[in-house]
């Protein structure tokens, strides 16, 4: 079966499955999360993973983010073949192409807004002067330029994502990888948040955002829903921006 | 490599009670540690400055136990004839004064003291280098004529209450034999197995004929070689002529003992090594309950901080940062704590040195080991907390609540 591409973007493929399969087992039992996705997601798509809990989108998610290896099938990711590489390796890829955005944030308490920023960085080996710089630069465009000597715990639950898309954004990643990023905040913060993502989407990112929110995944230009461990539908949004 | 080391630091003082808590089995360990060797150093340096102070080119003859068929005989002893004979033999060479020894009570006006009173010859004042602080020593024809003159040592005259230099020509008892002070020596401290300051010194043959009595039976008789190189050769002479003396077959088994003074001194310091390997070793079992107590907070640590290491795994760190970042935690704890103990080492060896007034001696190289000891501590009880850290699944990891 031929990977389905429903993209929209500039034609060079960021992301692309084959038959991709994760198995694991819980206890006698062998759980099948995800049984045989295909899918090609270009560069510059906004895409919208969907899909009811037990659908395999977690699991999904952690593959797509290299946090997981496939039981079989492929995975290239920016080009690169991805699936079979050590847990080493995949924590390089990690560094270099993706970046994260988690629902809790995951942002190091004790560490400042501009020190949670640089953190990748620093595992790239880039030097402290470059670190500061462009770890301001992205604090900058979230809107963070004057709370960067600030604590998480000083900060609103959308500050604290903003923090964490700076982060995500500051090794200038491949792929931006939101997990439900709006379902630790309130409507107005999550429409900020969203407005925050679907800028960077129209200044070229690409994005993958997994939500079980409709609402949320209306913002994106494509939809993958899943269901059992395999992709139910996969369409592209009619109205972009809501 | 900066960065991992901030980060530990960062964490250690996010936990300071904690951490402080935690070093202070280090900073006991290696500070007992310090304390106790330095101790030891201390009665070593010791027992060293009295081997130079006592002489370290003297030899001394004791009589041995003789045994025939099992059965210990009792007339093997040495005596004045086995003095003559190796002064007349080796006189040339060798400096010789026999000595007869016992404490006795010696009376001056009201005062009353008791004081181990020697007999020997006008030759035992250069052996042992004294010095006079009054008077003079006494000489050869106060040997031969058995006088009774007396030489106290310096801190005679205390115990006699007068000053020293009112006793010079003053009659005191010696077991209640009247004997005219000649002369007080100057201070020359203490060895462990002698004590000179203390004692009275009188003509041998006025020892034997007047005073004590047991005429034929020295304590011991020195012979002092002109330098410490020639103690071999000293020792070889000495054996030749008491054995002849003493009609020794050649290969019968020595009925006398020649010791120098680093042989008694052996047997101290070997006494003082166990003594602070003993000491050292307890501290070193505090040590090892404060490097156990540093892994038990490093897994506490591991477990607190699982999201975070998620976070970090998830943002790129590999296996190897993740587990550099609480080696180094753990190395920091542990080097903290061994400087800490270093400086309460130093302290309580002062301490020591100040109420207790035993010598202590600081060596340089105990504190580079107690550092080192306890970066090893921390490498070794870091490794496997920072192992199972290294080793979680960010999965996991990010999803721990």
């Amino acid at each position: 079966m031929e990977p389905q591409g429903v993209g929209t973007g500039n034609g060079k493929v960021v992301i692309r499955t084959q038959g991709l399969q994760k198995h694991y087992h819980l206890g006698a039992e062998t759980v099948r999360a995800v049984q045989g996705v295909d899918l090609e997601i270009a560069a510059g798509e906004f895409v919208a993973i969907m899909g009811p809990s037990g659908s395999g989108k977690s699991t999904f998610m952690n593959l797509v983010g290299c946090l997981d290896t496939p039981t079989a099938g492929e995975y290239w990711l920016n080009g690169n073949k991805v699936s079979e590489l050590s847990d080493d390796d995949l924590a390089r890829v990690r560094n270099r192409d993706i970046g994260f955005v988690f629902q809790t944030f995951n942002l190091l308490p004790r560490a400042t807004a501009l020190h949670n920023v640089e953190l990748p960085l620093i595992y790239a080996g880039t030097s402290a002067r470059e670190r500061k710089e462009r770890a301001t630069a992205k604090l900058v465009r979230v809107g963070l330029g004057d709370r960067m000597g600030h604590k998480p715990p000083e900060l609103s639950g959308g500050q604290r994502q903003r923090v964490a898309i700076a982060r995500a954004l500051v090794n200038d990643p491949a792929l931006l990888l939101a997990d439900e990023p709006t379902g630790n905040l309130d409507s107005e913060t999550s429409a900020e948040i969203m407005d925050i993502i679907l800028e960077l989407n129209r200044a070229g990112q690409t994005i993958v955002l997994v939500t079980h929110e409709s609402d949320i995944a209306r913002y994106a230009t494509r939809q993958v829903h899943l269901k059992d461990g395999r992709v139910e539908r996969d369409f592209l949004n009619e109205m972009v921006g809501v | 490599m900066k960065e991992t080391i901030l980060v530990a630091l960062a964490a250690i003082r996010a936990n300071a009670l904690r951490s402080v808590l935690t070093t202070l089995g280090i900073v006991i360990g290696v500070g007992a540690v310090i304390a106790m060797v330095a101790l030891g150093e201390g009665a070593q340096r010791r027992i060293q400055s009295q081997i130079e102070r006592m002489g370290t080119n003297v030899l001394t003859v004791r009589p041995g136990q003789g045994f025939f068929r099992g059965v210990a005989s009792g007339n093997r002893r040495l005596d004045e004839d086995d003095a003559y004979a190796l002064r007349t033999e080796l006189g040339h060479i060798y400096d010789i004064a026999p000595e007869l020894e016992s404490r006795l009570q010696v009376s001056y006006q009201r005062w009353n003291s008791s004081n181990s009173v020697v007999g020997t010859w006008p030759s035992y004042y250069d052996i042992y280098n004294h010095s006079m602080a009054n008077g003079r020593w006494f000489d050869e024809g106060e040997l031969q004529g058995r006088r009774r003159v007396a030489v106290l040592g310096a801190n005679v005259p205390e115990d006699l209450g007068t000053p020293p230099g009112l006793l010079v020509g003053r009659t005191i008892q010696i077991r209640g034999i009247p004997f005219e002070v000649i002369g007080v020596l100057e201070e020359k401290g203490g060895a462990a197995w002698m004590q000179p300051d203390d004692q009275i010194f009188i003509p041998l043959s006025t020892a034997m004929y007047r005073v004590m009595g047991n005429r034929d039976r020295l304590r011991s008789i020195y012979v002092a070689a002109p330098s410490p190189e020639q103690l071999n050769a000293a020792w070889a002479d000495i054996d030749r002529v008491v054995r002849r003396q003493h009609r020794l077959p050649p290969g019968e088994e020595a009925d006398f003992s020649i010791q120098n003074s680093s042989d008694i001194l052996q047997t101290f310091n070997e006494s003082n090594e166990t003594f602070t390997l003993l000491l050292a070793g307890i501290a070193g079992v505090s040590l090892l309950v404060g490097g156990i107590g540093i892994m038990n907070i490093m897994l506490v640590s591991v477990t607190e901080r699982t999201r975070e290491i998620g976070v970090r795994k998830a943002l790129g760190a590999t296996k190897t940062d993740i587990l550099l970042q609480f080696l180094v935690e753990a190395l920091v704890l542990c080097v903290l704590g061994g400087v800490l103990g270093v400086l309460a080492g130093v302290g309580g060896a002062s301490l020591i040195t100040r109420f207790a007034s035993w010598d202590t001696v600081i060596a340089p190289q105990a504190v580079v080991i107690a550092l080192i000891f306890s970066a090893g501590i921390g490498l070794f009880f870091g490794i496997w907390p920072a192992r199972r850290a290294a080793i979680l699944d960010p999965i996991d990891a990010l999803r721990y609540e």
